[in-house]
């Protein structure tokens, strides 16, 4: 700390800015509630009390507009794909998806003859974090959050990249 | 009543409309299409067999120059007797007229089998598609049907056949 070593009293904390905004965001990324298939149950037993997601500080918003993070969880039809991308697009920065489940990812048990299933939901929206299985049991979700809560800490909003 | 005398019963008042068709189990009766609004209200209304409920109507694609048909299931709730009414179309221009008023079930059925095969159920006062979007292109559980190659920009990865499983 060196000259600004004993120079604050308790309640003054020093720390690197953009380590406090990434702090801040990854210990509290609201994610949006909705689901589209049986996932979305999956993702209901991880919010409720045996797996307790808010013990992480998630916590389930119903406005895209008050939410962090969207995790896309079940089978992405193309009647629902247009209306996710949506849904993200009315989501604030900064905001993360969470691609739930094979069907989200690649389309899972429909990659071939599911006409009607979107064959990935990164061809609508940016995926951050994919959580494999058919459905994922809550502790792979959370563990997939805790990924993203990771990767949300390396970020580093205010600094200038280095060309 | 018994299958044999709801046929008997149908073929007195509807003489040729009723179709002998061998090929049916004996769970079923097939009726001309032209005909089915007035089978299918006096079904419904006559006393003798009084069927009150309509459980399912279901689309048959019967392959490839064959035709398209319509089922449906009623049962009775006073006698608890049950039948298939299978109606045949023309795959060109498959319709039959609807019974949506008949049964008020009929209109979500209607507009299922019309969703998936294109069957036309004139009459019908709301026939949209119901599951698919309204600009979807094609009749999806028709044996002949392709995919789409893109819908609103979001392009559909064509995927390879595999060879079929010995």
């Amino acid at each position: 700390m060196g000259v600004l070593e004993n120079k604050f009293q308790d309640n003054v904390v020093v720390a690197s800015l953009d380590k406090l905004l990434g702090w801040a965001r990854s210990t509290s990324p609201w994610y949006f509630q909705f689901g589209l298939a049986c996932c979305a149950i999956e993702m209901m037993a991880s919010a409720a009390s045996r797996h307790d997601l808010e013990r992480i500080g998630m916590m389930p918003r119903s406005s895209p507009r008050q939410a962090d993070v969207m995790i896309v969880a079940g089978t992405v039809t193309m009647k629902m794909a247009l209306r996710v991308k949506k849904l993200y697009e009315q989501m604030a920065d900064p905001k993360y998806v969470i691609s739930m489940g094979s069907c989200a990812t690649s389309g899972g048990p429909y990659w071939q003859h599911g006409y009607h299933v979107l064959k990935g939901v990164d061809l609508v929206v940016p995926v951050d974090v994919y959580v494999p299985g058919c459905p994922p049991r809550p502790e792979a979700l959370i563990e997939g959050l805790i990924k993203l809560q990771e990767k949300i800490q390396t970020e580093r909003p205010l600094t200038r990249d280095l060309v | 009543m018994t299958i044999e005398e709801i046929k008997i019963t149908l073929t007195n008042k509807f003489s040729g409309s009723i179709i002998e068709n061998e090929e049916l189990s004996d769970k079923q009766i097939e009726v001309e299409g032209s005909k089915w609004l007035e089978i299918a209200t006096f079904m419904r209304d006559d006393p003798n067999l009084s069927f009150d409920q309509l459980e399912c109507i279901t689309g048959v694609d019967t392959g490839e120059d064959a035709t398209l048909q319509s089922r449906y299931n009623l049962h009775s709730m006073e006698y608890r007797h049950k039948v298939e009414v299978v109606i045949n179309h023309d795959k060109k221009n498959p319709k039959v007229p609807s019974i949506e008023q008949v049964w008020r079930i009929g209109d979500w059925f209607e507009r299922e089998t019309y969703d998936m095969f294109g069957i036309s159920y004139e009459g019908h006062r709301d026939l949209r598609r119901i599951l698919c979007p309204d600009d979807w292109e094609g009749w999806p559980l028709r044996k002949d049907y392709e995919g789409q190659e893109s819908y609103h920009g979001i392009v559909v990865p064509k995927i390879k056949e595999e060879d079929e499983w010995e």
